[in-house]
């Protein structure tokens, strides 16, 4: 069965109807992600791309609110002419999942938590989500946050929503922060590093005063799938350090960081498009570790852990890897058999504390292995509390992020 | 403001608890009351409470087995890190045991690689920068009480301070906590990596004002510290006319690390206690601070001038040095005590208003101060909208209080007519615990308080503060189901 609601009031009766029924309900914005998580048996898919339009735009005060279902690309469209962004970088994970580019919603955005490689600076969609509209698994519509940048007025219920995967309530609308976008960005490359040095390298331009946006590592035989020539044609593994800001700025700054990372080996930049092409094929992955059969993990740990974790799995394992955050969020592309690496992988992670999602493998492994990480005991019982108290018979999204969520 | 009524059972209960507790803690019970006095109140020093007894635990074992033994026996619990709330959040309970985290004041690591710091949450806010600056960094959030207040209490009011705009809240700048829960459960939420594998639970307990447990360890972030920093002093005969440079620099695709605004009288009491050199002809001053790569702010702090002199300033003087830059921001930092020395008494508001309302709001303020008899001077971080009207008030004029409340009340209902909120930096506490309303309706208020549930289903973390009315955790989890069937049975199926 499908549902699909126009306003927040019909929204509102949908759920309390299921809610009634007890018909769980799988919510589909743009249906680019349906791939993610545990798979599930819903009654009815409950659509939300009717709840599309931007509903404010107030380019000084930094802030736009719409309908969680529309879509990212009209949203992106309407800052460009303005000048602005969102500056966590949201990927598409559309062709990663084998669908089209460029069909997700604001609203799986946020309900996702996904953030690309100016993550380290900017933060992820949760640092942006400043207020939103929902209702919950009990057929109940509320609000929290508002509409201004500082607001801490109760709990930020914000943060609990961005990243639970629509389980715990039904997004209709949601206001964020939007910020502007650089005058100029360049990325300076460096060649033939390990990914151990590269590491290092990263820490050390990260570390310096001059305000690094995003770094990546690239081993040789990725480097050479890229779409950029510079990138392509190294012929060896890039490590790539992007820089952001007034003209005048960027070119000073990318001296210094060619100057402090020319120690490491040989040096290249990107200027405009060709860094904004790159990056943004870091953000969607896809075009990187292009293989459909492979089941690809998303891993995040300390930066100066990311190597050190890859090394392992790769010793057990073979797997294609790819670094972004300054090497603290690991891709890795490994045979989708067995576990698909699960007790490897999560063993590696367990080690040094961080998470390893599964991000993409056949249903019958992701119903197997846990899609994302299982969490320790005492915050397991915490979450089924949370969700007890929003969606208390489990309706919304069921089992889409453990059995009991 | 009116408290829960504090139970007479367990106040009987006294010497019980105090025993316990000092099994648990043997160094670190005051149940004396000339022990317990500087205890009873915090920033918001118009409420005083003695507390039942305080307790000092010095390790996480200690935390976990003092809350443990006072959710078995059902006993409430008030944390308190430095004191410095604005809002009464660490208001103490006659009927309930003062937790201080005092004793947690060590930096555990700091790992430079990895740009972060492991804290204790009684390690001073500017304690986390000084321990990290021969390293070249420094911890980014700074409420002007960062000398005093901990990085405890950051985590629990989600602190903000004049540099947030650019580089954001406590939230946005802590990584991990290790946290007790009222049933003595030990958990760790986050780390050293980004994100969260499920639910975010670090992110509700940042700004959760002690409501849902007790953090004993902080993992923050830290940043290298720009190279150069550089401000603008500039006047407006307008408040309008610095509101619009404010929205104009913005529009220009540029976000300060700071920018400041103070009215008149803000600047009048500034100028006159620490002679920072401010014009006294004008109606509304602002200071913008560029920080970052030298290049970057001398390109911009051209740009910047050249938007004031559009919008009209009648004066502007750019720092040449460091010492003539921080002259500009002593004015701004020491304008709370130089309100101090016209007024025995202020209270410190801390609304939100989208900024193009500041016109009206401040316009609706002055006349609220005819209609109140009191003074309003206002200091404001006008990048992100987050006013700190200060109300002057004479505690010791009977009904002056009273009176600066209700005035103080009004602005914060003004603040989320406009489109704004109840509070941008400093929490509800007690303060602005029976506002709430004004901002969210029972659904907003029920889904807050079942998250408070989940964590604390006998509500003895903190009563009495944020929540206007404590409802049951039972009636909250009660659901109310009509009808049934699914409203459209002739939509499409598939």
């Amino acid at each position: 069965m499908l549902l699909r609601p126009e306003d927040p009031a019909r929204l509102a009766e949908m759920v309390a109807g299921a809610l009634a029924d007890g018909t769980p309900l799988e919510l589909v914005g743009g249906g680019t992600k349906r791939g993610l998580g545990r798979p599930m048996q819903a009654a009815a898919t409950l659509d939300l791309s009717g709840l599309a339009g931007i509903q404010l735009y107030e380019p000084a005060e930094l802030v736009m609110a719409a309908g969680a279902g529309t879509p990212l690309a009209a949203i992106e469209a309407e800052l460009a002419a303005n000048g602005q962004m969102l500056a966590f970088e949201p990927p598409d994970y559309g062709p990663l999942y084998g669908g089209p580019a460029g069909r997700q919603t604001i609203g799986g955005v946020f309900a996702t938590n996904l953030a690309g490689p100016r993550r380290i600076k900017a933060g992820a969609a949760r640092d942006h989500f400043l207020g939103t509209g929902a209702v919950s698994g009990r057929g109940e519509a509320f609000k929290a946050g508002g509409r201004v940048v500082k607001n801490v007025t109760g709990y930020d219920l914000c943060k609990l929503l961005a990243g639970s995967h629509g389980t715990l309530a039904v997004l209709h609308s949601v206001t964020f922060k939007v910020l502007p976008a650089p005058e100029k960005a360049r990325t300076v490359l460096v060649f033939g590093l390990d990914p151990a040095t590269a590491a290092a390298a990263m820490a050390a331009a990260l570390g310096s005063p001059h305000e690094v946006a995003s770094a990546a590592h690239l081993p040789p035989g990725i480097a050479a799938r890229s779409a950029v020539d510079f990138v392509r044609g190294a012929g060896a593994a890039v490590t790539a350090v992007r820089v952001e800001g007034p003209g005048p700025s960027v070119a000073v700054r990318c001296t210094a960081l060619r100057e402090l990372l020319g120690a490491h080996g040989a040096v290249e930049e990107l200027h405009s498009s060709r860094s904004a092409r790159f990056w943004a094929e870091v953000r969607d992955v896809a075009g990187l570790l292009p293989d459909p059969a492979t089941a690809l993990w998303r891993l995040s740990v300390a930066p100066m852990d990311g190597h050190r974790v890859a090394a392992e799995v790769g010793r057990a394992l073979p797997a294609e890897l790819l670094f972004d955050w300054a090497g603290g969020l690991v891709w890795l592309a490994v045979p989708a058999e067995g576990d698909a690496g699960a007790a490897i992988v999560r063993g590696a992670v367990a080690g040094v504390g961080g998470h390893a999602t599964l991000v993409r493998a056949p249903e019958a492994l992701r119903a197997a292995v846990p899609p994302f990480q299982p969490q320790a005991p005492g915050v397991a019982a915490l979450s089924a509390r949370v969700k007890a108290g929003f969606d208390p018979r489990g309706i919304l999204n069921p089992g889409r992020m453990a059995p009991d969520l | 403001m009116l408290m829960p009524e504090p139970d007479r059972a367990t106040i009987a209960r006294r010497d019980e608890i105090v025993a316990a507790l000092r099994v648990i803690v043997p160094d670190g019970v005051i149940d004396r009351a000339e022990g317990m006095r500087v205890y009873e109140s915090d920033g918001l020093t118009a409420y005083r409470q003695l507390p039942l007894v305080v307790v000092l635990p010095g390790t996480t074992q200690q935390v976990a087995d003092v809350l443990r033994w006072c959710g078995r026996n059902g006993v409430k619990v008030v944390p308190r890190g430095a004191g410095t709330s604005l809002s009464g959040g660490a208001l103490p309970l006659a009927d309930g045991v003062l937790l201080g985290m005092a004793r947690f004041n060590r930096v555990l690591e700091i790992d430079a690689d990895n740009r972060c710091a492991v804290v204790q949450p009684g390690v001073t806010n500017l304690g986390i920068s000084q321990a990290v600056a021969h390293l070249g960094f420094y911890y980014a959030p700074d409420p002007s009480s960062q000398i005093a207040c901990t990085i405890g209490g950051n985590v629990a009011e989600n602190s903000g301070g004049v540099h947030c705009l650019k580089y954001g809240l406590t939230t946005n700048n802590v990584l991990g906590v290790e946290m007790v829960t009222i049933d003595g459960e030990v958990v760790r939420l986050g780390g050293r990596h980004l994100d969260s594998a499920g639910y975010d639970l670090l992110g509700i307990v940042v700004g959760s004002e002690g409501l849902l447990g007790v953090v004993t360890e902080v993992t923050v972030r830290i940043l290298p510290k720009p190279s150069t920093a550089r401000a603008v002093l500039i006047g407006f005969p307008t408040s309008e006319a610095a509101g619009d440079c404010v929205a104009a620099i913005i529009a220009a695709g540029i976000i300060p690390g700071g920018m400041e605004m103070m009215d008149r009288l803000a600047i009048h009491a500034a100028e006159d206690f620490v002679h920072a050199g401010y014009p006294r002809d004008v109606e509304a001053l602002l200071i913008v601070e560029l920080d970052g790569p030298a290049a970057e702010v001398d390109h911009l702090i051209e740009r910047v001038a050249e938007i004031a002199r559009e919008r009209g300033s009648v004066t502007l003087r750019v720092s040449e040095s460091e010492a003539e830059r921080l002259a500009f921001w002593a004015g701004r930092k020491a304008a709370f005590p130089a309100v101090g020395r016209i007024s025995p008494d202020y209270y410190c508001m801390d609304g939100t208003i989208p900024r193009h309302r500041l016109p009206l709001v401040l316009s609706r303020m002055r006349e609220m101060e005819a209609q109140y008899g009191l003074r309003v001077a206002n200091v404001f971080h006008a990048g992100d909208g987050n006013l700190h009207p200060l109300i002057l008030y004479d505690a010791n004029r009977p009904g002056e209080l009273e009176r600066a409340e209700a005035f103080g009340s009004d602005i914060l209902r003004l603040c989320v007519e406009v489109g704004g909120v109840l509070t941008g930096e400093h929490g509800v506490g007690v303060e602005k615990r029976d506002l709430m309303g004004t901002m969210f309706d029972e659904n907003d208020l029920a889904h807050q308080q079942r998250l408070k549930c989940a964590f604390d289903p006998d509500g003895l973390l903190n009563p009495g503060k944020v929540f206007p009315t404590l409802h049951r955790c039972a009636e909250l989890g009660r659901l109310h189901v009509s009808g049934g069937k699914l409203p459209f049975p002739d939509l499409p199926r598939f």
